[in-house]
């Protein structure tokens, strides 16, 4: 559909993405501001900032959250690309719609549910609640996201290439290193992004999975929220805002670049050939 | 979702099936038992312990300790949530909050996904960016945003004073509406998402045919590009309603103690009231309740793939 921007067209993307931008473009104005009432301007400051790093509690949240968001990043994106793989890869097995069920039904169920439900298998387990507990309740939802996201990759995934390898007599487990895992690599890069912001961001399942010491920034922003604002809080909002969106872009950039590069070599090795 | 992937039985080896057995196998534990335990749990009694309810039947003390647990199963917690309003109050409202949320939130996202998907094809890959670029930042920053916007001697209400277009500040925060802006705002990509994909789709020659057979461009538009973008909307509203009905950050940080949602509700029941027992069959309902759409819409995904396949 492509037809010239009309006045109705560039409207509605102004306004839709000024109501997306406008709340985080304010808060990040905000967290600059000096005075203490949050909704009056009282000049351009970073004493919120300064007084961040003076915030032991916060500090602590931040180290806790980073921790269990890489660790269940990396798990998570071990198991979701097995899964997909098993579910695009593997034929019929006994209990496979219980497999893919298992693997879209957390995408869709209410947080409430999951927190209580891994909370109570914790407790009925007489497991103590920390840092691990919370890690894998985080690990099982993002596996799925990763799962789907890996899965779209190696639908459209030329298996000639793999049985090629296959048929040389490479063994499967090197020709899922070799072959494979190259092609599919930015579906579990993009995974592991998302599993990484999912269990940053995540809020109800860490409240109703973690224990003593384990408190994650989510937790501890929330709690404060519920204080009322305060401009330190908009100044974490802020750099968390910005890393993400480093990350993101930067994530962009990486994985543009790998493909303009695989395109690159695809047609050097053809082009050797005729 | 995925079955129309299914690849013809293979032969497997061991590698094959430590394949399946390892993602299976967690998934069983981390996912599907702990279902079952909230079924269980929510057919128990409540007590004043740690942890707070009696078990109603120990899988360790045998079959025959199993069978008499059977007969000693009570529904009491579900009894008592048909017996207390604010339980079905709570599910009835939640239900009207997404309700209404996601017909809002297609108002507002089926302009900008078309916008988008009659921008310039330069210009698509940024704006889709654009458009995810705030998923990825925290749902919590962004419901957390709108306090300092909606508040009574918030920027809203500052902006509308200085306009002189209202005497005295609008009280939104705390209220319904604040709770529809959160929804509205923060599940906006889930719907334009699918839609943007459904109308960049779209054959354009068929609009040119409609407007050269006399067509005016609203008719046009009623006529082909919305029974066009069906299953874009279709599934872009259960994106969106879905969650919503679950929803406990939004309705807890921007609405006020009159605004009932179930996972607020559960939240509480659990956090505050301590009642594991009645917090579990107020889930267990939750998810019968999101059986229903949540059937529908792989349903409904299924024929859109078997359709384009």
């Amino acid at each position: 559909m492509t037809r010239g921007p009309t006045w109705f067209n560039v409207t509605s993307l102004v306004v839709g993405f000024s109501f997306l931008y406008l709340p985080i473009v304010l808060l990040v104005i905000y967290s600059f501001n000096d005075s203490r009432l949050v909704t009056v301007w009282g000049g351009f400051s970073t004493r919120w900032y300064a007084s961040l790093l003076e915030n032991d509690q916060l500090l602590d949240a931040a180290w806790v959250t980073l921790r269990v968001a890489f660790t269940s990043a990396c798990i998570a994106t071990v198991l979701g690309t097995l899964a997909a793989l098993v579910l695009v890869r593997s034929g019929r097995f006994v209990g496979r719609s219980l497999f893919s069920g298992m693997i879209f039904a957390p995408l869709v169920m209410p947080e409430v549910i999951l927190g209580l439900s891994l909370l109570l298998l914790f407790v009925s387990m007489d497991q103590a609640r920390g840092f691990w507990t919370v890690m894998l309740a985080h690990t099982t939802f993002a596996m799925c996201y990763v799962a789907v996201v890996v899965q779209s990759r190696l639908v459209g995934f030329d298996k000639s290439m793999e049985e090629a390898a296959e048929d040389l007599g490479c063994p499967p487990v090197k020709t899922f290193f070799l072959i494979t895992l190259p092609i599919i690599l930015p579906g579990v890069i993009a995974g592991w992004m998302l599993a990484f912001t999912l269990s940053l961001d995540d809020l109800v399942i860490a409240s109703f999975t973690t224990g003593p010491g384990a408190t994650t920034l989510p937790m501890k922003i929330y709690s404060q929220v519920r204080l009322g604002v305060t401009p330190e809080i908009n100044a974490v909002c802020t750099l968390l805002v910005g890393l993400v969106t480093i990350g993101v872009i930067a994530a962009s950039i990486v994985t543009k670049r790998q493909q303009v590069q695989r395109e690159r070599d695809e047609r050097a090795a053809f082009g050797a050939d005729s | 979702m995925a079955e129309e992937h299914v690849a013809p039985p293979v032969r497997r080896g061991l590698g094959g099936w430590l394949l399946i057995a390892m993602p299976y196998i967690w998934l069983l534990i981390f996912f599907l038992a702990p279902f079952l335990i909230v079924f269980k749990i929510s057919l128990s009694q409540v007590a004043i312990a740690i942890p707070p309810y009696v078990p109603t039947f120990d899988l360790s003390e045998g079959w025959q300790a199993f069978t008499d647990g059977l007969g000693e199963l009570s529904l009491e917690n579900y009894v008592w949530l048909t017996e207390d309003a604010l339980y079905w109050k709570s599910y009835l409202s939640s239900v009207t909050i997404a309700a209404v949320s996601t017909f809002l939130t297609l108002l507002i996202g089926y302009p900008i996904a078309y916008g988008m998907a009659r921008a310039p094809q330069s210009l698509r890959p940024t704006l889709l960016m654009l458009v995810i670029l705030p998923f990825w930042t925290s749902f919590l920053i962004r419901v957390y945003a709108w306090i300092g916007i909606l508040k009574n001697e918030g920027l809203l209400n500052q902006l509308l004073l200085s306009l002189g277009l209202i005497n005295e500040p609008l009280v939104i925060l705390n209220t319904n509406i604040a709770v529809y802006i959160g929804i509205v705002y923060s599940y906006l990509p889930f719907l334009v998402l699918p839609l943007y994909a459904s109308l960049e789709r779209l054959d354009g020659s068929l609009l040119e045919a409609a407007e050269d057979l006399g067509c005016p461009p609203w008719k046009a538009f009623w006529k082909i590009t919305v029974p066009l973008s069906l299953p874009g909307i279709i599934a872009g509203c259960f994106l969106v309603f879905i969650p919503a009905v679950g929803e406990f950050v939004i309705p807890d940080l921007l609405g006020g103690s009159n605004t009932l949602m179930i996972g607020k509700t559960l939240w509480v029941e659990f956090f505050n009231n301590r009642d594991w027992p009645v917090s579990s069959a107020v889930a267990v309902i939750l998810l019968l309740i999101l059986v229903i759409p949540i059937v529908l819409f792989q349903n409904q995904q299924q024929k859109m793939s078997e359709k384009e396949g």
